[in-house]
C-alpha cells in the first residue's frame, strides 16, 4: 500500500441528479505514467477537478503520499505536490514567461511585505534560486529563447509546454494533465511524448494523463483506466486495455 | 444589417427625445405660491432637435466613426523614448531633476497654483491606491472613498478629542483605514465582478451615512472644522503660535509672516508622501505579492491550481489599497482644515477610479498623468461651469474609443535570466 502514490477509492461526484463520477478508483505508484481514457464527456475532467480540490467530492476517498486531501482547499493540495494542468490553457497571458514561472513559486518565495521591502539577503537568495528554476524548466521546455515575452503572444504549442513547465517549477511529485496534445501538430505531439517520458525517468515524476490521442496513450503508458458515463469499465496494460472487448465496443468501436 | 442598424440608431433617437423633454423640454417653475409648466423656449427646441439628429446619425454611422478612430494614429509614446540602454542610463538623472523641479517649482508661481498643485498631489495618491485594488488585482471596488474618509476623520477626530498631531495621525490613519479595508475584505472577496463593485459601493455609502448621522463623535453634517495644519518640527505655520510655547515658522526664520509659507508647506509635504508611495508601490509589484495580485486578475483558477490563497492575496491588495487612501485622506483633512461628509460623496470614487482606468490599470505613470488631467482640466474648464460634467463625459467616451488600454498602458519588466 505504503508505495502509491496516488490511491483513490470510490471516487463519486454528483451534480443534482446527474452522477458525473461513480465510484472510480485508482491507483498511481512513483515514477509512473497512467492514463485515464474515456469517450467525451464520460467524466475524466471531474475526475481531475475532485483530485486537485476544485470539486469536493460527493464520495470517496483520495490519499495522495499516504494522506487524506479530498476536502482539502485546491491551493493546499497543489502545494503537497499534486498539480493539474487545463484542458483549455490556463496562462497569466498579459504577463511575461518568466513572470508566470516567477508566480507558481509563490510559495517558495518570501513573501511578507518587510523583507522584500528591505530587500534581506534570504529574500535575493530565494528570488534568485526562483529565477534559476525557472530557467532550467525554460531551458527543458525550449522557451528560454521567450522568456521576457507576454505569456499571450506565445504559439499555442508553446502555450501548452509553458504551462506544463509552469507546473513543474513548483516541485511536484505528480503531474495532471489534461489533454496535453490537444491542439498539437503531430511533430509537436511526438516531442510532448518524449517530454512525459523525459519527467519520469529522469526527473522522477508520476504523471497522470487525460488523452484522446491514442498512439500517445498506448506507447507511454505504464497503466490505463477506461472511464465510460462517469463508471470505470475496464483497467490494465496499453496491451490489455486494447483488447478489452468491452472497450472496444463502448470506446474504440466509436470511431 | 442596415436595417437593425436603422432601428437602432432610431431607439437611440428616440430616448434622447424623451430625455431631452423631461430633462430640458419642460420646467417646473413657482408662480408665487403654484407650481406653473413650461415649455422650453424655440431656441432651446432648436438645441434639442439638433441633439437628437446627432445621436441618430453618430449611432447610423456607429461603423464608420469606430473605423475613423482606428485609424487615428495613437501616439507611440514608447517610440519617442531613447532605447532601453540609454534610457536606464538617463533615468537616475531624469528622476533627479523631476524631484528638484518639484521642489523648486512653488517659490516661483502663485499660491493658487500651489494649491492646486497639492490637491493633484492628493488624486495621485488615491489613483495609486486604487491602482493597487482595481488595475493590478483586478477588484471592481467602488467605493473606495470610504477608505479616504476614514483617514481624514481618523485624524480630525484624534486631533480634536486628544490633541495628537498630524505626524502621529499619519500612520494611525493608514492604519485604521487598513483594518477598515481588511474587515470589509475578509467577508466580501469572495464575491466576483459586479457583486463586489456593488457591495463596495454600499459600504462607501454606509461610511458616509453613519459620518452624517453619527452627530455626537462627528459633528454630523456640519463637519469638524479647525484641523490643524502640519507643523515643522514643532513650528507652527501660523501668524501667532496657536499652543501655549509653540513656535511659528517666521518667527524662528527671523523673516516676516506670509501666508504662502503654509500652502509651499503642505505642497512639499505632499510630494514627499507621493514620492514615498510611489516608491513602495513600485517595490510591492516587482515582489512575489505584486506579481500574486496580477496573476489573480489574469487567471483566478490557474493562482488556484498553483497553490496560491487568493484570500490572502485579494485581502492584502484591499487592504494596501485602502491604507494608502487613508494616507491621502488625513493628508487631506490637514490641508483643508475642514471636513464634512459632503466631501467623501461617490461621484469621489467614481473620479479616482476613472483616474485609474483613464491611464491604463496598472500603470503608474499613467495613473499620475490622468489625476493631473482630471484636475487640472476641470479648473481650466471654469468657464464652462455648467457644462463641466458633460464635457468630462465626452472626454471619457473619446478616451475609451480611441484608446480603450488607457494614457500609458502597463510595461512589463523586463527580467534577466543568466543561463
Ligand atoms: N460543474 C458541473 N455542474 C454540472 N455538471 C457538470 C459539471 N462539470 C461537469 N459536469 C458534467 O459532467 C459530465 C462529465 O464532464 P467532464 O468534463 O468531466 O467530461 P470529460 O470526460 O472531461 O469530457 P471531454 O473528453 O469532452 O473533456 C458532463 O456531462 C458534464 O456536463
Ligand atoms: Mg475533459
Amino acid at each position: 500500500m505504503s508505495q502509491l502514490l496516488l490511491d483513490v477509492n470510490g471516487l463519486t461526484m454528483r451534480f443534482g441528479g446527474l452522477v458525473a463520477v461513480d465510484h472510480v478508483d485508482l491507483a498511481v505508484k512513483h515514477r509512473q505514467v497512467v492514463s485515464i481514457i474515456g469517450p467525451n464527456g464520460a467524466g475524466k475532467t471531474t475526475v481531475f477537478n475532485c483530485l486537485s480540490g476544485f470539486y469536493i467530492p460527493s464520495d470517496g476517498s483520495v490519499v495522495f503520499s499516504g494522506e487524506q486531501v479530498a476536502g482539502m482547499k485546491d491551493y493546499q493540495i497543489s502545494r503537497k505536490g499534486l498539480v493539474r494542468t487545463f484542458q483549455h490553457v490556463r496562462l497569466f497571458s498579459k504577463m511575461t514567461v518568466i513572470e508566470n514561472m516567477l508566480v507558481a513559486q509563490h510559495r517558495h518565495l518570501k513573501t511578507d511585505l518587510i523583507s522584500g521591502l528591505l530587500k534581506t539577503s534570504s529574500y535575493r537568495r530565494l528570488e534568485q534560486e526562483a529565477m534559476d528554476r525557472a530557467a532550467y524548466w525554460l531551458k527543458e521546455m525550449d522557451l528560454l529563447q521567450y522568456a521576457n515575452r507576454e505569456a499571450g503572444n506565445l504559439a499555442y504549442g508553446q502555450q501548452r509546454r509553458l504551462e506544463i513547465a509552469r507546473c513543474m517549477v513548483t516541485q511536484p511529485q505528480l503531474l495532471l494533465l489534461d489533454e496535453p496534445a490537444a491542439g498539437l501538430n503531430p511533430n509537436e505531439t511526438k516531442e510532448l511524448d518524449e517530454l512525459i517520458v523525459r519527467l519520469r525517468d529522469e526527473h522522477e515524476i508520476s504523471v497522470l494523463l487525460i488523452e484522446h490521442d491514442m498512439k500517445l496513450v498506448m506507447g507511454i503508458s505504464d497503466h490505463i483506466y477506461v472511464i465510460a458515463q462517469g463508471a470505470p469499465l475496464a483497467n490494465g496494460t496499453p496491451d490489455e486495455v486494447k483488447n478489452n472487448p468491452d472497450v472496444i465496443k463502448a470506446y474504440l468501436g466509436e470511431e | 444589417m442596415q436595417n437593425s442598424k436603422f432601428l437602432s440608431a432610431l431607439f437611440a433617437a428616440g430616448i434622447t427625445f424623451v430625455l431631452a423633454c423631461l430633462m430640458i423640454g419642460v420646467k417646473l417653475d413657482t408662480e408665487g405660491t403654484e407650481l406653473a409648466v413650461t415649455g422650453a423656449t424655440a431656441e432651446q427646441w432648436t438645441w434639442i432637435g439638433l441633439g437628437i439628429g446627432l445621436v441618430f446619425l453618430s449611432q447610423l454611422f456607429s461603423n464608420q466613426i469606430d473605423a475613423f478612430f482606428g485609424k487615428l494614429p495613437k501616439p507611440k509614446l514608447g517610440g519617442l523614448l531613447p532605447e532601453e540602454k540609454k534610457r536606464a542610463a538617463l533615468k537616475p538623472w531624469l528622476l533627479a531633476a523631476l524631484i528638484v523641479g518639484m521642489l523648486v517649482w512653488p517659490f516661483m508661481v502663485s499660491r493658487g497654483a500651489v494649491d492646486l498643485a497639492t490637491l493633484t498631489l492628493i488624486y495621485i495618491m488615491l489613483g495609486l491606491g486604487l491602482n493597487i485594488v482595481v488595475g493590478l488585482a483586478g477588484l471592481l471596488d467602488l467605493g473606495f472613498v470610504a477608505f479616504y474618509a476614514v483617514g481624514a476623520y481618523t485624524y480630525a477626530l484624534l486631533s480634536m478629542y486628544f490633541g495628537l498631531s498630524f505626524w502621529m495621525c499619519l500612520p494611525i490613519s493608514a492604519g485604521l483605514a487598513a483594518l477598515f479595508g481588511f474587515l470589509l475584505g475578509f467577508p466580501v472577496l469572495r464575491l466576483r465582478g459586479d457583486y463586489l463593485a456593488i457591495v463596495t459601493l454600499g459600504f462607501g455609502e454606509i461610511i458616509r451615512i453613519l459620518l452624517n448621522n453619527w452627530t455626537e463623535l462627528t459633528n454630523g453634517p456640519s463637519g469638524i472644522s479647525g484641523i490643524p495644519k502640519p507643523t515643522l518640527f514643532g513650528l507652527e505655520f501660523t501668524r501667532r503660535a496657536k499652543e501655549e510655547g509653540a513656535q511659528t515658522f517666521h518667527d524662528f526664520m527671523g523673516i516676516s509672516y506670509s501666508s504662502s509659507y503654509k500652502v509651499i508647506f503642505l505642497y512639499l509635504i505632499a510630494v514627499l508622501l507621493v514620492i514615498f508611495v510611489i516608491y513602495l508601490i513600485n517595490r510591492l509589484m516587482r515582489m512575489p505579492i505584486g506579481r500574486a495580485w496580477e496573476a489573480l486578475r489574469e487567471d483566478e483558477i490557474a493562482c488556484r491550481s498553483l497553490g496560491l490563497n487568493r484570500t490572502t492575496i485579494k485581502l492584502s491588495a484591499f487592504t494596501l489599497g485602502a491604507s494608502t487612501a487613508g494616507f491621502a485622506g488625513s493628508f487631506f483633512a490637514a490641508r483643508q482644515g475642514f471636513i464634512s461628509p459632503e466631501s467623501f460623496i461617490f461621484i469621489e470614487s467614481a473620479i479616482i477610479l476613472a483616474i485609474v482606468v483613464l491611464g491604463g490599470m496598472g500603470s503608474q505613470i499613467g495613473v499620475i498623468l490622468a489625476a493631473i488631467v482630471m484636475t487640472i482640466l476641470p479648473e481650466l474648464a471654469r468657464e464652462f461651469a455648467e457644462y463641466r460634467m458633460l464635457l468630462f463625459g465626452l472626454l471619457m467616451v473619446v478616451m475609451m474609443r480611441w484608446r480603450p488600454e488607457g494614457l500609458v498602458p502597463m510595461k512589463r519588466p523586463h527580467l534577466e535570466l543568466k543561463s
